[in-house]
């Protein structure tokens, strides 16, 4: 039975603790909230850009841009984009794990696998087990667009400089605040989904050429991407935080009943003993 | 024929503008271009420059940064990476970053790397306090 002091303790420590837990969904919450407004905020632009390609990439040959250049299978870069902080659930943990799978699945059909980490959770567990080539940390509590588009560039400048064939994009999708998709998108080379949209268009005037057009705008089809999965991910990361702190707040809540049960009952006990010691005590003198 | 064009300017971060207007000019990469009620369908690359559009009497502007400009059933979509409404303009930013720009530019020649985009950064900071003083004058 441990001691009416101890028992005490504890109820402050996770008393303690639950008002941590209780900080962190607060601002968790308060932060989601934002995190959802810039995904929503996001959203036109990507949805619009998207259009534009789709009408743009209509009969156009693979060769005006050394972005939609199908290369042999050969050297693959996997983009993973994980939280800079802990404390979130199997937020960090799943992503992980993912790219874990996605590296050993592929490891025999390419020749060469490299990983870009965006977030520390994920820089510290893949560096050992995988090759990484490159790390961005710090860069979610402030996220813009240049930024995005920074890291965009620089994939794109590897992928034009023949560096890799392939480059894939893995993060968590924002679905709810309670779960998180695992996506895996393909980012370059860019496939064009010629063919099945709806008849000719009309009649365009491109200025400059469709081609040329076409090729400044892929590029920013890229940075946007990356941008949409940089956001995607943050909200979805303070939504696994939030939930996983709403849980440790419960626990605690319920840690703390048990423990008030427990005090009580050692209290009650106490008593009682010392009770029975004063009335044998009486009796002795009594007799 | 429609009689106003449904202007749609949007950025990575918001949506800027969603309204009806009667004339839009800009700056086109071949040169500076206007856009009426009933315009053939037209997609073209922005440069950085200065948006103007009319509603009635009033006439706006903005300052872009790099983007898309497309036209269709007088719809008309404006892709960008910034926009700013000449009010809600920091002048004394956009001359402070015209002086850095411009000392960097003296110090670089030409095949530099860094070169296009300090030029980029000063051409900015001319249409900003170029867009600012438009609305100034208003």
């Amino acid at each position: 039975m441990p001691t009416l002091k101890s028992i005490k303790k504890r109820i402050g420590s996770v008393k303690n603790t639950r008002q941590i837990t209780k900080a962190m969904k607060m601002v968790s919450a308060a932060k989601l909230r934002r995190a959802q407004e810039n995904v929503v905020a996001a959203r036109p632009y990507a949805g619009k850009l998207a259009e534009v390609l789709g009408r743009l990439a209509q009969n156009v040959s693979s060769d005006v841009s050394p972005l939609l250049q199908e290369r042999p299978k050969e050297r693959l870069l996997l983009i993973v984009i994980t939280s800079d902080r802990g404390l979130c659930g199997g937020f960090n943990a799943n992503i992980c794990k993912a790219a874990d799978r996605f590296l050993k699945e592929h490891a025999r059909e390419y020749k060469e696998l490299s990983v870009m980490a965006i977030g520390r959770k994920g820089y510290d567990f893949l560096k050992n087990r995988h090759k990484v080539v490159k790390n961005h940390t710090n860069i979610q509590s402030n996220l813009n667009y240049q930024t995005a588009a920074l890291i965009a560039q620089e994939v794109i400048e590897s992928f034009v400089a023949d560096e890799y064939d392939e480059v894939h994009l893995l993060f968590n999708a924002f679905r709810s605040v309670m779960s998180q998709d695992i996506t895996l998108d393909k980012l370059l080379p860019i496939t064009s989904s010629a063919g099945e949209e709806e008849m000719l268009p009309p009649q365009y005037i491109y200025e400059p050429s469709q081609g040329e057009l076409l090729a400044e705008l892929l590029p920013k089809h890229i940075e946007v991407q990356v941008f949409r999965a940089l956001l995607e991910s943050v909200a979805a990361e303070h939504g696994a935080r939030m939930t996983a702190m709403d849980s440790a707040s419960k626990n605690a809540n319920e840690m703390i009943s048990k423990l008030t049960l427990q005090y009580n009952r050692a209290r009650q006990a106490a008593i009682t003993k010392e009770l029975m010691e004063i009335i044998s005590g009486a009796e002795s003198i009594k007799g | 024929m429609a009689e106003k064009l449904k202007l749609e300017l949007v950025t990575p971060y918001k949506k800027v503008l969603s309204a009806e207007v009667d004339e839009i000019t800009a700056n086109g990469s071949l040169g500076e271009f206007g856009v009426l009620p009933g315009h053939a369908a037209m997609l073209t690359a922005l440069k950085i420059g200065e948006l103007t559009y009319k509603q009635g009497a009033t006439v706006s502007h903005l300052a872009v940064n790099w983007g898309y400009f497309e036209v269709e059933d007088d719809t008309v979509t404006v892709l960008v990476q910034t926009a700013e409404p000449a009010d809600e303009i920091d002048l004394e930013r956009a001359k402070a970053a015209l002086g850095r720009a411009e000392e960097a530019l003296k110090k670089l020649t030409p095949e530099d790397k860094n070169f296009v985009v300090y030029e980029a950064a000063l051409e900015r900071a001319l249409i900003r306090m170029q867009v600012a003083g438009k609305a100034a004058r208003r």
